[in-house]
């Protein structure tokens, strides 16, 4: 009686921690994606795999990874809705930041290179096993088209891309 | 060497194709990393120890790819492909692959 009281309150607890800081991350991670997406939308990523012609570009291969992992809370949660099938919001939440932050790190490293467009943008998305819980690799890749007037300012050494 | 996921490039011409080069690497992270991550996914958010991993190993299937195409004598690598598999529990594969051109200079 002892031992099942006590793995309740476990239980309990890794559902308040989890529920408690999982959306305060969440909430963090949501508000930086949004005020660095207005920052960045000047550089399109375009999922086009024809480039523009109009003036002579460097290309250069740019990526962006990422990986999220649930947290307790939403992992029953989702458990829960498995019972009975439709949509599973927890994850689906989970799935739009890992996307988003992996474009994020891939203007990101864009921007860096003097970029103007992405071109070729493809999404690569890999479960990792961690355990018993669900997380996701999001891989965000594309060919960074640099303007040749700023070429200069490209490092030309593709190796690390 | 020029890295490139587009078919084709606007203001170059390919002189030759020299085939299909890869690269690939098998990684899995170590106890304390591990530990880290189960930590972590109470809380859920960004798994740091499994991004940098992911991008180490995806930076030397990538150094192996333009080996390859160096020693093919290659000076571009075109229509790049990335590719991730789970192979194992704790282990990932992650595979790059591409066309190996000379390009005029």
């Amino acid at each position: 009686m002892i031992g099942l009281s006590a793995e309740l309150l476990i239980f309990v607890a890794l559902m308040l921690l989890g529920y408690g800081f999982g959306s305060l991350i969440e909430r963090r991670h949501r508000k930086s994606i949004i005020r660095r997406e207005l920052e960045l939308n000047r550089l399109p990523a375009i999922a086009s795999r024809r480039p523009p012609e109009d003036r002579p570009y460097a290309q250069q291969l740019v990526s962006g990874s990422v990986v999220i992992g649930s947290d307790y809370f939403k992992t029953f949660l989702s458990g829960l809705i498995n019972l009975f099938g439709g949509r599973v919001t927890p994850f689906e939440s989970l799935i739009d930041r890992a996307r988003r932050e992996a474009i994020l790190r891939l203007k990101e490293e864009a921007r860096d290179i003097g970029a103007s467009h992405v071109f070729n943008v493809k999404y690569e998305t890999a479960r990792i096993a961690t355990g018993r819980v669900p997380a996701l690799e999001v891989l965000a890749y594309g060919t960074a088209l640099i303007p040749a007037a700023d070429i200069s300012r490209s490092t030309h050494d593709t190796s690390q891309a | 060497m020029l890295l490139s996921n587009l078919e084709f490039l606007p203001d170059r011409t390919i002189k030759s194709h020299l085939g299909l080069v890869q690269g690939s690497s098998v990684r899995s992270k170590h106890v304390g990393r591990d530990i880290g991550a189960s930590l972590k996914s109470i809380f859920g958010g960004e798994l740091k120890g499994y991004t940098e991993l992911l991008h180490d190993s995806r930076e030397e299937a990538t150094e192996r790819l333009l080996e390859q195409a160096r020693s093919l004598g290659a000076n571009a690598v075109i229509n790049v492909r990335y590719s991730t598999s789970s192979i194992a529990a704790g282990a990932a594969e992650i595979f790059v692959y591409g066309s190996a051109v000379l390009l005029d200079e």
